[in-house]
């Protein structure tokens, strides 16, 4: 069963007097229950339009987003805590209301959800953290705290499935690795689905069971974590994980993907890769592959 | 031109942030400090420029050649900052004027600290924005900061640090922003301004896969202290310390190629 199916999404942002951004353009997606998708892909890509319009805070310009068999449409604050979806920001500030005490943020959470049983400091806990934080305000921790507190509070409302955008970006890499497994774990027990979002590939690895990879405002490949590590097909792909420098002690210089990713306002015809891509041959440029769960021209299903 | 940190200690406000730190770096070497988050790190950077917090009180010995950095007056040392030892930041943006072009950053650089003439200055400025790689460069140096991508604005505050040919590159965390892709290349850059200009490079970073890809010596802080330094080889490969061996232990790959992650091993 499907809980989160998004089908040839299209989202564009409009500027007065600047060109429409086409920002996700033809995205297709799902996740499961207890499920964990990691959605990969350079700075600019779209990972972030996506995930707001999957909240219902970016407008779907075409294509459709259904959360449990219902399409998502555009709703106020109040409707969308009612929907099942959470998601915890790349800037704990952006969830986190700096005036509060966490303990009534959290609170909030539990009162969605209905929940009477458990204590703000109950979640406290369960995110690794002292149960007498409650009554301190967000500034009085450091930013991998403000983290687990914006995730606490987004588990508070029980959702069905978390987003995380970019949630641990700021935090050193051990403790990266601590705050991604723990969404993973508080998500899968709950039997919540989790969209993560990172452009760091080595934390997706640790705990999405799915990897989707974008390339301005496309999914183009999406299969296994084992197997796109193991064995990635689109060059995209190829090319995000020869740039991971490994820890050998070797001194190897990890391989560079030149050129910057394109203005999504005016995409290349054909594949969206193809200036950047070393396999490049003469279809990608007329024609875009518009197919998965490897969209290019080398890996066309039969 | 080398330079020699030893026994430095920090206190901020009484309490001891540095408490004994030793570091050697040498001409055309890249110096690797790894450590966990609060050890140190930025302290010893900043010690070394002599831009320590309000109220510390630095102690033991920071040598440049045979001069001693700790002691050195105010106005010498001014001319050392930004000359002969220069730093690049994590967020470019510290590092980046927003409402000046990137060639007026460069020039006036160069001009206080080396005293050449606006055209001179004008024609260093465009051949270390080559250098860095910022395609059409000429066009670049009137640009401002927020026309450039992550990684290009990156690059010219790496360009800005090199305007008046430093010998000792102190960078902490200038890839940690960035995507891995274009990581790569600022990684690159790095390495190769090292090679060829001879600069020593004290590289901070959490990124054990960055140390290794571009560190000759890696040291590895924690609580105010260096407890571990070596070769790269040795201490990524034989770490001696157990906080090191527990850096390596905690990173997801472990030191192997992309492979099949253990979870799913059967699949
Ligand atoms: N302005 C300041 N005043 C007082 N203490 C400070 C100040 N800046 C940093 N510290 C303290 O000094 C210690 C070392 O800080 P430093 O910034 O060098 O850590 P770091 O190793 O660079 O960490 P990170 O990896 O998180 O950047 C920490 O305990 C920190 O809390
Ligand atoms: N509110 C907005 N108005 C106009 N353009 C936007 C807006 N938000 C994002 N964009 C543009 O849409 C594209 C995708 O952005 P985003 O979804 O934030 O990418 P990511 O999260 O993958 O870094 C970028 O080109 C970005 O500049
Ligand atoms: S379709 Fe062509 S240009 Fe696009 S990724 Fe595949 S080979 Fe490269
Ligand atoms: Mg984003
Ligand atoms: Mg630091």
């Amino acid at each position: 069963m499907t809980l989160l199916a998004i089908d040839d999404l299209v989202v564009e942002h409009r500027s007065p007097g600047r060109p429409i951004v086409r920002a996700v353009a033809g995205a297709s997606l799902s996740v499961g229950p207890g499920e964990v998708v990691g959605l990969v892909g350079e700075s600019g890509c779209g990972k972030s339009t996506l995930a707001r319009a999957v909240c219902g805070l970016n407008p779907v310009t075409e294509g459709s987003i259904t959360f449990d068999g219902q399409p998502v449409t555009p709703l106020g604050l109040r409707r969308r805590k009612l929907t099942g979806i959470q998601m915890v920001f790349q800037d704990p500030y952006a969830s986190l209301n700096p005036r509060r005490r966490v303990g009534d943020q959290i609170a909030d959470g539990l009162r969605t959800s209905g929940d009477t049983a458990t204590a703000p400091a109950d979640l406290l806990e369960r995110v690794g953290l002292p149960r007498d934080f409650v009554s301190r305000h967000p500034h009085e921790f450091s930013g991998g705290q403000r983290q687990r507190i914006a995730i606490a509070r987004a588990l508070a409302a029980r959702p069905r499935l978390l987003i995380g955008d970019e949630p641990i970006s700021a935090l050193d890499a051990s403790a990266q690795s601590q705050v991604a497994t723990l969404m993973r774990d508080l998500a899968v027990d709950s039997g919540a689905g989790l969209l993560f979002i990172s452009h760091d590939l080595s934390v997706v690895r640790l705990i999405a069971d799915r990897i989707a990879v974008m390339y301005l405002g496309r999914i183009v490949e999406v299969g296994n974590t084992a197997e796109v590590w193991a064995n990635p097909r689109h060059p995209y792909t190829q090319a995000l994980l020869r740039a991971i420098p490994k820890p050998d002690g070797m001194g190897v210089l990890p391989a560079e993907l030149p050129g910057d990713v394109p203005d999504p306002a005016d995409p290349p015809a054909g594949c969206r890769f193809n200036p950047r891509c070393p396999q490049v041959m003469d279809v990608c440029r007329d024609k875009e592959p518009d197919f998965g769960p490897v969209a290019c021209w080398l890996h066309e299903p039969k | 031109m080398t330079l020699d940190i030893t026994d430095l200690k920090v206190t901020i406000g009484g309490k001891e942030i540095l408490r004994g730190v030793d570091l050697s770096l040498q001409e055309g070497r890249v110096h690797g400090l790894a450590g966990e988050s609060g050890s140190g790190k930025t302290m010893t950077g900043l010690a070394v420029l002599g831009l320590l917090p309000h109220g510390s009180r630095a102690t033991g010995s920071i040598a440049l050649g045979d001069r001693e950095l700790l002691t050195l007056p105010p106005k010498e040392l001014n001319r050392v900052r930004g000359g002969e030892v220069a730093m690049v930041f994590q967020d470019p943006a510290t590092s980046l004027h927003p409402m000046l072009t990137i060639g007026k950053q460069l020039t006036e650089h160069m001009r206080h600290h080396l005293g050449v003439d606006k055209r001179e200055a004008r024609r260093r400025a465009v051949e270390l924005l080559g250098k860095v790689r910022i395609p059409g460069a000429e066009e670049a140096y009137g640009r401002f900061p927020h026309q450039f991508s992550g990684g290009m604005r990156q690059r010219v505050a790496i360009a800005i640090a090199l305007a008046c040919s430093p010998k000792v590159l102190i960078a902490d965390e200038p890839t940690t922003a960035l995507d891995v892709t274009v990581q790569a290349g600022v990684l690159r850059l790095l390495r190769g301004l090292c090679d060829e200009l001879g600069l020593a490079v004290l590289l901070v970073t959490h990124d054990l896969g960055v140390m290794s890809a571009v560190a000759d010596e890696v040291s590895v802080m924690k609580d105010g202290l260096v407890v571990e330094t070596g070769a790269r080889g040795q201490v990524l490969r034989e770490p001696a310390h157990p906080y090191t061996r527990s850096l390596l232990d905690s990173l997801p790959d472990a030191g192997s190629d992309p492979a099949p992650a253990p979870r799913s091993e059967d699949s």
